[in-house]
């Protein structure tokens, strides 16, 4: 660190300083969010696979309007995995995976309406999200093990942060896109804000917030095993401890299942999307 | 306004307007003291960069009246409609409905006002993608959190009354542009608002279908006897439409009048030169001013068949016509009445030597005939077959039209 200029002292102050006052905030942070993952993982994990991965099967078959070719995708998918004796580890990824997911959509969405909503909200998210999209996402696991040490949750904090953006920035352009008879017609048949949001605009931005979704869980996918170095279990362990023992095989299977895991999450948002009424 | 002062003895006013001004720009004030001492728009955005879009424009629309804001794009007509019910809202000036002024109301106030009293119609049709026909159409009603039963009831009223009945599960997008402005109009009669406001409403469409929805709307109108204030930029379509035309130039209303008003009696050199292009435009024969044939009476009917068909409709006499369509001759109410006071056949008070007219007819040889016969006019093709009907009304801007050119 400089003698001249004091930064990465400033940098500890601030740290430390968070960490005093803040200390209950984070732990109940923590807390939350080890619940909701052992929540999902627990939940998932009392059922046994093969029933699971048929219930998925199904859902993923429900969720994109009756396409086939999707419900075979996931149900051969997961069967693979479960053969590849992943399942386990492929249960806590998703269970993190969907934590942090729903946890930056929770923050993202209500921002990005804001944004969409207040010129000031949005001058004052820009930079940070131009920030936060070219910031390594390395850097955000230094913060995360500080506040919350290691462990899952450090883990899903550093996605949750490297994940938001797009939330933010799909949502507030889905709804600057509205088009402006569509707010005419909303105004001019007396509709209050309220009633403007949930009935005009949310509903014709959905196409763009659902793909800023799917952006999200890829992203939240991509960090598995970044997030694994600062102790985060699952997949991205498994590829982690390949890359440490220098193990193919190990290593290879590990991502060969998130990629799986991936492909399947991708189709099912984008379907979603695009079989929208209407279209 | 020295008409409009004549006729106010005999008409509600239902929409003022009163001295609106609107400026465009961070700093009205300054534009707006400007207007007052009578600074053209170019010198004021000059001098202060605010556009001035409106200058004390002043009007009033009767009730029942379909009054139609016409002029050139940028001459503020849109503005002016959007001003009406504050979408944009006025820098200075009164708006009164009903003798209540809409710019010194609250926001709750407003918003009453926009679900209740005011349907808005728009050139993009403005529907909402996401929702079908029948919801599309209830939209108005939910924002007024009229309970479902209710609203769809309603809405399939609207969605009947514009001929749209069997689409209520299609969505918008599966819908002709025609097709799509019908449900537009039928989410604004929902409501039942007393006063419809038309941003450009047929402009958008193919101008076979910009006829047809045209003639529909004088129909509707005749039934339901809205105020109308309908916003466009074609000339024809506001003598055809409008009971009154306002033409605007530059922000302010250059002449207020009847279509005879305009073409006759062009107030100014910019509308003198504005209906000039009326009397270089085609000479108008019967299928241009003529509307569609409906109804038609069966030649063997009931005198209580004549008569429910003009009361559904609204008429005071209809044409009989055969199956292949071949014209038989009209039927008025009266005759309908002693036809079946005195229980004889329609045939005997049917009258046969009511004038018919060709398809190709040119309009001046119309204007004696309309003048000489107290009922509607027959249009048959060279068979003899009924292709449409005149009335007066719809022979109006024809009408205007060749009084100049005489």
């Amino acid at each position: 660190m400089s003698d001249i200029l004091p930064v990465g002292e400033a940098a500890e102050a601030v740290v430390a300083w968070i960490n005093e006052t803040f200390g209950w905030l984070l732990d109940w942070i923590t807390m939350v969010m080890d619940m909701l993952v052992s929540g999902f993982q627990d939940g998932m994990a009392a059922i046994p696979p093969l029933i699971l991965i048929v219930i998925f099967a199904v859902l993923a078959w429900v969720l994109t309007r009756k396409n086939l070719k999707i419900g075979l995708l996931t149900l051969f998918g997961l069967l693979f995995i479960y053969l590849l004796d992943l399942w386990s580890e492929t249960l806590l990824t998703l269970a993190l995976v969907l934590t942090s997911t729903f946890v930056t959509l929770a923050i993202g969405i209500p921002l990005g309406i804001l944004a969409s909503r207040y010129v000031s909200v949005n001058a004052a998210l820009r930079p940070i999200l131009d920030l936060m999209q070219t910031m390594p996402s390395f850097v955000y696991l230094i913060p995360a093990v500080i506040f919350f040490g290691l462990g899952n949750v450090p883990g899903m904090i550093a996605t949750i942060i490297f994940a938001m953006p797009p939330a933010i920035r799909l949502t507030n352009l889905g709804i600057r896109q509205v088009p402006v008879e569509l707010i005419e017609v909303s105004e001019a048949f007396g509709a209050t804000e309220w009633q403007k949001l949930i009935k005009v605009q949310l509903p014709v931005a959905l196409p763009t917030i659902m793909a800023g979704v799917n952006q999200c869980i890829m992203l939240a996918l991509s960090m598995t095993v970044i997030a694994a170095m600062i102790g985060a279990a699952g997949l991205g362990l498994n590829v982690l401890m390949g890359i440490q023992r220098v193990d193919i095989g190990g290593g290879f299977e590990a991502g060969l299942c998130i990629v799986i895991i991936a492909i399947i999450l991708d189709r099912i948002t984008q379907n979603v999307i695009q079989s929208g009424p209407g279209k | 306004m020295e008409e409009t002062q004549e006729e106010e003895t005999h008409n509600n006013i239902k929409v003022s307007v009163r001295n609106l001004t609107k400026i465009f720009g961070k700093r009205p004030e300054e534009a707006l003291r400007l207007v007052e001492q009578g600074k053209k728009k170019q010198e004021i955005f000059e001098e202060t960069q605010q556009n001035v879009a409106l200058r004390s424009v002043s009007f009033d629309v009767y009730e029942g009246e379909l009054f139609v804001l016409m002029g050139l794009s940028g001459c503020g007509k849109s503005t002016l409609l959007r001003c009406i019910n504050r979408l944009i809202e006025p820098t200075s000036g009164a708006v009164e409905i009903d003798g209540v002024n809409l710019v010194a109301m609250s926001e709750d106030e407003l918003r009453q006002v926009r679900r209740t009293k005011i349907g808005m119609i728009f050139q993009g049709f403005a529907l909402l993608p996401h929702r079908t026909i029948l919801e599309n159409v209830g939209f108005g009603l939910e924002i007024q959190n009229m309970p479902l039963a209710e609203r769809e009831k309603k809405a399939q009223d609207a969605i009947d009354l514009v001929g749209l009945s069997g689409y209520e599960e299609s969505y918008p997008s599966g819908l002709s542009g025609g097709m799509q402005q019908r449900v537009g109009l039928a989410r604004a009669l929902a409501s039942d608002a007393d006063i419809l406001l038309m941003d450009e409403a047929f402009s958008a469409l193919d101008p076979m279908i910009r006829r047809d929805m045209q003639d529909e709307l004088i129909e509707l109108q005749a039934r339901l006897n809205k105020t109308i204030i309908f916003v466009s930029h074609d000339l024809d379509e506001a003598l055809k439409l409008g009971d009154r035309i306002a033409l605007m130039k530059d922000g302010i209303i250059a002449q207020v009048g009847t279509a005879e008003d305009l073409l006759q009696n062009p107030r100014c050199d910019y509308v003198e030169r504005f209906v000039e292009d009326v009397n270089l435009s085609r000479v108008l024969v019967s299928k241009d001013v003529m509307k569609r044939p409906e109804p038609l009476l069966p030649p063997d009917s009931g005198p209580r068949n004549a008569l429910r068909l003009m009361e559904e409709y609204g008429i005071s006499s209809i044409f009989v016509a055969g199956k292949d369509r071949k014209f038989r001759g009209l039927v008025t109410v009266d005759g309908a009445v002693e036809a079946k006071k005195r229980e004889i056949p329609l045939r005997d008070v049917m009258i046969t030597d009511t004038p018919t007219v060709l398809l190709d007819t040119p309009a001046q040889e119309l204007m004696p005939i309309m003048a000489e016969t107290a009922y509607p006019v027959a249009v048959l093709d060279i068979e003899g077959r009924i292709k449409g009907i005149i009335v007066r009304g719809s022979l109006l801007a024809g009408l205007a039209r060749l009084e100049i050119e005489v």
